[in-house]
């Protein structure tokens, strides 16, 4: 066992904790606290609530395993629900042309931070703070109060369910009721799927890895550092253009106030999935897992009648603060048997 | 810098735009001289008397004093926290919100509405800072021992601080009517101006006295510049990092005394919120390179200044609150640009004339 446990990979190892913890988790709620989380249904509805958490936490990791930072994520899902709520409301717009919006406002993002992280070597932290501010800000701007969008062809794809055959549960009323996810959820399995193949199958992917894990080797490699760090930079923020529309999509409103600490969810739910913020070691998988387990150990606490505000906050923290202590031993541990 | 002609103008320009305090300064003149030109009321200061009747200047100037001058105090300890670990310290607001929380339970106990305080404003200071000093000390633990990178070690506090300080008072928020407990954040009666700026200078003589005869410059930056080696000269980085958090734990005491004595409750949620960013701000304007080593008091407290005067600047051009960030951001990043190297060098290259040296 032990010797399995030392020829495993670094990336394997951290995913492998992340994936039981969810899991003893998980069924912890179900024995002892029931009901709820026997439901198929809670589960989906974690997978509805956090689809766009998991697309920026995608987004986050790629940016972390190449060694980078980017914590502007959650002010650029606030712009994006911005301005397609004005464009859809205010100039009665067309959908399909507000993804076009999201999805450019994420690339900008990206491309001008990726631009000065890579080719001007600012530090990831202090770029993507201002992008962070400058987005806050320009939500303000572009509109301060906040509303609720009335566009017909808004709602009726906000309201899309796609029903899953067979894990439905009869409600009080003796009815059953299918269980169903919104479109969100496939747009966030669909990106966790493609991440997932170009992180572990692509040359572009392997290089990201090997950029975090020593830039001046890379380069030695013949990879060029500057233009993968700038990829990353860049795919963060096109995913940051994606999970700001499915955020929208899932609020359905326009508000400064949104999406408020989903940068630090983000970092966080990486962390936990087992991406190192030293850069080199991460896995997609471990992500999507990661924001899995944030936000059930959410929902067990509100359901345990804990429900004063700041207990979520303050277990999130010690969740957090777990799961970096145990990174940061059992990475000196492996140090120190390597060395011997 | 270019150095082809070592004219006697040259060279004065050349040692002036390579001193530390020059982007500091030089933001700080220029933000002044636009004030100037737009609006010369923005130097106005009156003296005015408050509810009590006691003698107050009032003016922009004298604001940015004030809220420049619990900026300062921060700024002093991230200074040292950046030197010594390459990182910074995201936690402060919360902290800040802790050490409010604390403050206020100890003068109120449990009692939300007070009449007399339970115990004297310095004695429930002094605890305030063990508290906030231990709050320091586990930031720097899980930096220095665990070998967190500090942003993210300090992301559990950020994550948990406000949480933390609503659940030290129950969620209540105490009101004080104790007027004297209005004066550390305020106006002290028959001084005209806000004790914030008497705090914050008695803090500068404090770090300013500590830097000159304790060994504190030296092995901080010793440490920041290269841990391994100072750990082979015999020092101890895993304590100097503790240390550097520790102190700015205690300046997060200060501040969240100044910011409930100045509107004598609390509220978790808004009290301090953004000003760890406010601070980085202030030690990168500075010119002190982020990620570690050496480092110049002197300039991040000017820097300090600055940020509180780009602040109140856009706050006069009737910038709502919320929008401030987006052009605190363009500032960011011209700063940053501006005083990259790679920009820095090929600026040099492109114009060598003394002209440059104004621009860089």
């Amino acid at each position: 066992m032990s010797k399995k446990l030392k020829n495993m990979s670094d990336t394997n190892l951290l995913l492998s904790i992340t994936i039981v913890v969810f899991f003893a988790m998980y069924l912890g709620a179900m024995i002892f606290q029931g009901a709820g989380f026997l439901k198929a249904q809670t589960f989906f509805n974690i997978l509805n609530a956090q689809a766009s958490l998991i697309i920026l936490s995608c987004g986050m990791s790629l940016v972390m395993i190449t060694g980078g930072i980017d914590i502007s994520v959650g002010g650029v899902t606030a712009l994006v629900s911005m301005c397609c709520a004005v464009y859809l409301d205010y100039q009665s717009g067309n959908v399909f042309v507000a993804v076009l919006i999201a999805l450019l406002i994420g690339l900008t993002f990206g491309l001008v931070q990726g631009f000065l992280v890579a080719y001007l070597e600012i530090q990831p932290f202090i770029v993507s703070l201002a992008g962070m501010f400058f987005a806050r800000g320009m939500t303000t701007i572009v509109n301060s109060n906040p509303f609720n969008v009335q566009n017909e062809a808004f709602v009726a794809l906000k309201g899309t369910r796609i029903i899953i055959p067979g894990l439905g549960s009869v409600n009080k009323l003796g009815k059953y009721v299918n269980a169903y996810v919104e479109i969100g959820v496939i747009v966030a399995l669909l990106v966790v799927i493609l991440m997932f193949i170009i992180l572990k199958w692509t040359k572009l992917g392997r290089s990201f890895y090997a950029v975090g894990g020593n830039s001046q080797s890379a380069l030695m490699l013949g990879i060029n550092v500057k233009r993968t760090k700038f990829l990353s930079h860049l795919i963060c923020g096109f995913l940051a253009g994606v999970g700001g529309f499915v955020y929208f999509l899932h609020v359905g409103s326009g508000s400064a106030s949104h999406a408020s600490g989903a940068e630090m969810n983000a970092i966080a739910s990486s962390i936990i999935g087992g991406t190192m913020l030293t850069g080199g070691v991460g896995n997609i998988i471990g992500t999507f897992f990661g924001v899995l387990s944030l936000s059930t150990i959410q929902n067990i606490v509100s359901s345990a009648g804990l429900d004063e505000p700041w207990w979520i906050g303050i277990t999130i923290a010690a969740m957090l603060c777990l799961f970096l202590v145990v990174q940061s031993i059992v990475m000196t541990v492996r140090k120190k048997q390597t060395v011997q | 810098m270019t150095q082809n002609k070592p004219a006697k103008g040259t060279n004065f320009l050349a040692n002036l735009t390579r001193n530390q305090l020059f982007i500091p300064v030089a933001a700080l003149l220029l933000l002044l001289v636009f004030n100037l030109i737009m609006d010369p009321n923005f130097f106005k200061i009156t003296l005015d008397h408050n509810s009590v009747g006691d003698p107050v200047l009032s003016g922009f100037l004298i604001t940015i004093l004030d809220s420049g001058s619990e900026l300062a105090i921060l700024a002093i300890g991230m200074t040292l926290v950046t030197a010594a670990t390459g990182g910074q310290d995201i936690s402060v607001g919360a902290a800040i919100a802790i050490s409010g929380s604390v403050l206020l339970r100890m003068l109120c106990g449990s009692n939300t509405r007070p009449e007399t305080l339970l115990m004297p404003v310095l004695v429930a200071f002094v605890i305030t800072c063990v508290v906030a000093m231990l709050f320091g000390a586990f930031n720097g633990v899980l930096v220095a021992v665990f070998q967190i990178q500090p942003m993210i070690a300090t992301l559990i506090l950020y994550t948990a601080g406000r949480s933390i300080a609503a659940w030290i008072n129950n969620n209540e928020l105490p009101i004080i009517s104790e007027p004297s407990f209005g004066y550390y954040g305020g106006f002290i009666p028959g001084i005209p101006v806000p004790t914030p700026f008497f705090i914050a200078i008695i803090c500068v003589i404090l770090i300013a006295l500590a830097l000159k005869f304790t060994t504190l410059r030296l092995y901080t930056q010793a440490v920041g510049i290269n841990e391994y080696s100072a750990k082979l000269n015999g020092l101890n980085p895993v304590f100097i990092k503790i240390l550097s958090f520790v102190i700015l734990g205690l300046c997060v005491a200060v501040v969240g005394l100044i910011k409930v004595s100045r509107f004598q409750t609390i509220n978790y949620s808004v009290i301090a919120k953004d000003i760890e960013m406010d601070a980085i701000l202030a030690v990168a304007l500075g010119g002190n390179a982020l990620s570690g080593g050496k480092f110049n008091m002197t300039a991040s407290i000017i820097g300090a200044y600055v940020i509180q005067c780009l602040t109140t600047t856009l706050y006069k051009f009737n910038v709502q609150s919320d929008a401030l960030p987006a052009y605190k951001a363009i500032v960011v990043i011209a700063l940053v640009v501006l005083s990259a190297p790679i920009v820095r060098e090929k600026l040099s290259a492109l114009m060598p004339k003394p002209v440059a040296k104004e621009v860089a």
